[in-house]
């Protein structure tokens, strides 16, 4: 390995910031001998190496691939600025990190695509790689370019520049799709003979072999195969038994700091509540839980082989895991033995958390957190999040009595059916939790609170119940963050309250590729031409660029973004089955609108179509 | 009880940073179940303290931490429990007990002097002009700090010199009182011929750091002992 030499020079390496970030060889990477594998695969995850290196999902699928003898997996990321010039100017092909080899020498590039902003992002990790960006420009020496992750559920404003999009969970089909290329090659077929053959395992997307025509008024007409045979909806896979799968006992220590330098136990998939703004909670239906045998052995495998500081749960709500309890008071007694911390995500408010915390950490420095979403009851029964302002009280005078005095809360500004009423309500939530706080009697508080409220715009996602909603303009998020602004500096506990909220450009444009079309790639390939990159780095965002864009390709977002779009409509990701139906999802939009709650998949099954999968949470109770 | 460990930063590894280092460590203890101490409070974080940071690009076989543990085995086995767990570019040469003393005694403040091999990678270095430089009796070199520039004399800082065909030998004042980088001797020695030099002309190697006992230079790991 030490002989193994580096694509960038010396000269290079010292000229760009971190270098570490371009040299491979991390603890537990692998290495095998190219000539012993058939096919060489590269995971890419297209931001930045400390982002990157942070994501659970590419650990499990490079110990996935890697466990096969005859596939070699390697990764990839996004070159900083800095070296992204060099790499330009002296055209210097990208390459994995561990083998140093360029990447337009691989079998495969599986880019994973975990949200709207890194578009631009994947346009440059191709052409760093010198592959053509779009895929029919591509030749038989070229590798099968293929995207996943959540947004590959809205495939389309990328379609042309991907050969396939894997939908659903990377466990299943990959093992299928290594042998069809296997066969393939030996047959002696063709590029087009590969893609052909994958369009018919479940899952998978073949963007070339489908064509959309439009209407008059710009919305789709039919989407529909273009040749006989070919799947005409594709059904997202997933893993079944998520106790009997893969996942490593070995993760990736990368030398330099990462964002989450943390092993991470992913304890269940899936969520029950169903918020109706909430992809994730659509789209990874039905749940299912991990063993707590397979999580307790996880966990001891992982910190022994990593030797990290610090392990942390991950879901999309861990409140809801039945074992989380045991599972918690098994992982303080081990993590104290070995000197870890444990992180964990946001729980309920309740004695079990409360003394959680309090043996995990310093009361004094850590907040609470509460992700309300909306600053009024009846705003919360439209997205059917179902906290009440009695919880938050509840919870957080409970804390405040263990000697808490610091809370963070969530909401978003710009959901369906929202008022100034609602919009206010977020202000005068903060305020009440401040009022909970100084009813305590001063010699037992511990001196002043602070209640930090940070508001995100919302962004309609496909295959949510809000996937028809139209999207507040800018201006209108903008007039909704200065109204909580202006509320929260009327108030009496002002000076116990902090408010942020972010910037509504990049929100827009966020909007337009979360529900676009395939008419948005020249667009985005157009910004990207003109130096948009890292557009999730505030930094490097540069909203005059994409406004450009847009005008000389001669679209308009606000199609996109603003349009209210009719319940018939054909839309874009449509041909997708999540599983959860088009119809639940209707019912879930015109329940919103009438402020009904929906019960949650342990309360009462809501007939979300989930339930096909044949598993998880919806046969909980049954045998 | 206190333990001095002896290691190499080699190959790539050069690329790592120092506070990457220490996170390296951090976990490479936890990796090889060394018993160490630990720091009290919420996030503990094993107790260790490292001499003289390496400039970021150098390659070292003379890198120091000592560390603090509750039980140890043998010399010989904690060096193959370390090594085991550790990457091909950093290897552990010396796992040593050392005087308990004062809080003072860490490899840190031991440090006096350190030896370096500096290859010219781009042109054979000028003999002569190193000759003349290093014959004057002062060789003042400016440093910024944050706030100014100041004017410093590395002459009395180089300790020993020699040219061989591998390269510059030296070795400098390294440590609190006295320092002197070997990039800033380089620095001097374009300054003295005139020379712009190109970018990653010179690469550092550190061969070994050194305590100041009884007027001798004393490489750090000759202050413990071996554990049988």
């Amino acid at each position: 390995m030490s002989t193994r030499k580096l694509a960038l020079s010396d000269e290079i390496l010292m000229s760009v910031e971190k270098p570490a970030r371009y040299i491979g060889g991390e603890i537990n990477c692998v290495y095998k001998k190219k000539d012993e594998v058939s096919i060489r695969f590269a995971m890419c995850f297209p931001d930045v190496y400390e982002i990157g290196m942070s994501h659970l999902g590419i650990q499990i699928l490079y110990d996935m691939f890697n466990s096969w003898d005859d596939v070699w997996c390697e990764r990839v990321y996004s070159p900083w600025p800095d070296l992204d010039a060099v790499m330009r100017r002296e055209q210097i092909p990208l390459f994995a990190l561990e083998s140093q080899e360029p990447i337009r020498e691989f079998d495969f590039l599986g880019i994973t695509i975990q949200y709207e902003m890194c578009y631009t992002n994947i346009l440059q990790v191709l052409d760093l790689a010198q592959i053509p960006l779009w895929a029919g420009e591509r030749g038989e020496d070229d590798p099968i370019v293929i995207g996943g992750g959540p947004c590959a559920y809205n495939p389309e404003p990328l379609a042309p520049f991907f050969d396939l999009f894997y939908i659903g969970e990377g466990e299943t089909q990959y093992a299928p799709m290594m042998e069809l290329y296997k066969k393939n090659r030996e047959q002696g077929g063709s590029r087009q003979d590969f893609l052909q053959a994958c369009a018919m395992l479940p899952g998978i997307y073949v963007p070339s072999l489908y064509t959309t025509t439009y209407q008059d008024d710009g919305t789709i007409a039919a989407f529909s195969p273009t040749k006989e045979g070919i799947p005409a909806r594709i059904r997202k896979e997933i893993v079944s038994d998520v106790s009997r799968t893969y996942y490593p006992d070995k993760p990736l220590v990368p030398f330099m700091q990462v964002t989450q330098d943390r092993v991470v136990l992913e304890i269940q998939r899936g969520c029950i509540r169903g918020c109706r703004f909430c992809q994730a909670g659509q789209i990874y239906r039905p749940v299912r839980e991990r063993s707590l045998d397979f999580l307790k052995e996880k966990a001891i495998r992982m910190l022994e082989s990593t030797g990290c500081g610090e392990i942390s749960l991950s879901s999309l709500s861990s409140s809801d895991y039945s074992q989380l309890k045991e599972l918690v008071y098994f992982l303080i007694e081990e993590t104290q033995k070995r000197h870890v911390n444990i992180s964990l995500p946001s729980l309920r408010i309740d004695a079990f958390s409360l003394d959680v915390m309090n043996k995990i950490q310093d009361v004094k420095k850590s907040s609470l957190t509460f992700a309300p979403e909306a600053g009024t009851q009846r705003m919360r029964d439209v997205i059917n999040k179902g906290l009440t302002e009695e919880d938050i009280l509840h919870g957080a005078g409970q804390a405040f009595r263990g000697g808490w005095s610091k809370v963070k809360l969530y909401f978003m500004l710009g959901q369906p059916g929202e008022t100034d009423e609602d919009v206010m309500g977020i202000a005068r939530l903060a305020e009440r939790i401040a009022e909970e706080y100084y009813e305590i009697p001063k010699e037992e508080r511990n001196g002043k609170c602070q209640i930090t409220s940070s508001t995100s715009f919302f962004v309609p996602k496909p295959f949510t119940p809000f996937q028809w909603a139209p999207m507040n303009t800018a201006e209108e998020f903008l007039r909704k963050a200065y109204l909580v602004k202006d509320t929260m500096r009327a108030q009496k506990n002002q000076k116990s309250l902090r408010y942020h909220y972010h910037e509504a450009d990049v929100t827009m444009l966020e909007g337009v590729l979360a529900r676009g079309d395939r008419r948005i790639a020249p667009v985005i390939l157009r910004a990207y031409q003109k130096g948009c990159l890292f557009d999730s780095w505030n930094e490097y965002f540069d909203d005059r660029k994409w406004k450009e864009a847009f005008e000389e390709e001669g679209i308009s977002p606000d199609f996109y973004t603003i349009r209210e779009r009719s319940l018939e409509e054909i839309l874009p990701w449509d041909f997708i089955d999540c599983g959860v139906t088009k119809r639940f999802l209707k019912q879930e939009y015109e329940r919103a609108m009438a402020g009904i709650v929906t019960p949650n998949c342990r309360m009462r099954c809501s007939g979300c179509g989930a339930a096909v999968f044949g598993g998880g949470v919806c046969f909980e109770n049954t045998n | 009880m206190k333990i001095r460990i002896k290691f190499t930063k080699t190959g790539h590894m050069r690329f790592i940073g120092h506070l990457d280092i220490l996170r390296y460590f951090q976990k490479l203890m936890r990796r090889a179940e060394v018993d160490i101490k630990y720091s009290e409070g919420f996030s503990p974080h094993p107790v260790m303290s490292f001499a003289q940071p390496l400039g970021l690009g150098d390659t070292s076989e003379g890198e120091y931490v000592d560390i603090e543990v509750q039980s140890t085995e043998s010399s010989a086995a904690m060096l193959r429990r370390l090594n085991e767990k550790s990457c091909p570019e950093i290897r552990m040469l010396k796992y040593v007990q050392i005087a308990d003393e004062t809080r003072r005694s860490n490899a840190m403040s031991n440090v006096a002097a350190a030896d370096y091999q500096i290859l010219f990678r781009k042109e054979a270095p000028d003999e002569s002009a190193l000759q003349a430089m290093l014959a004057q009796e002062t060789l003042v070199v400016k440093r910024k700090t944050k706030t100014k520039e100041m004017e410093t004399d590395i002459r009395p800082m180089i300790l020993s010199w020699e040219l061989g065909e591998e390269g510059l030998f030296v070795r400098l004042a390294t440590g609190s009182t006295a320092n002197c980088k070997p990039d800033t001797l380089i620095e001097a020695y374009d300054h003295f011929r005139g020379v712009t030099p190109p970018p990653c002309a010179c690469h550092f190697h550190r061969l070994e750091m050194y305590a100041c006992r009884e007027g001798l230079f004393v490489p750090l790991y000759q202050l413990g002992e071996e554990l049988l």
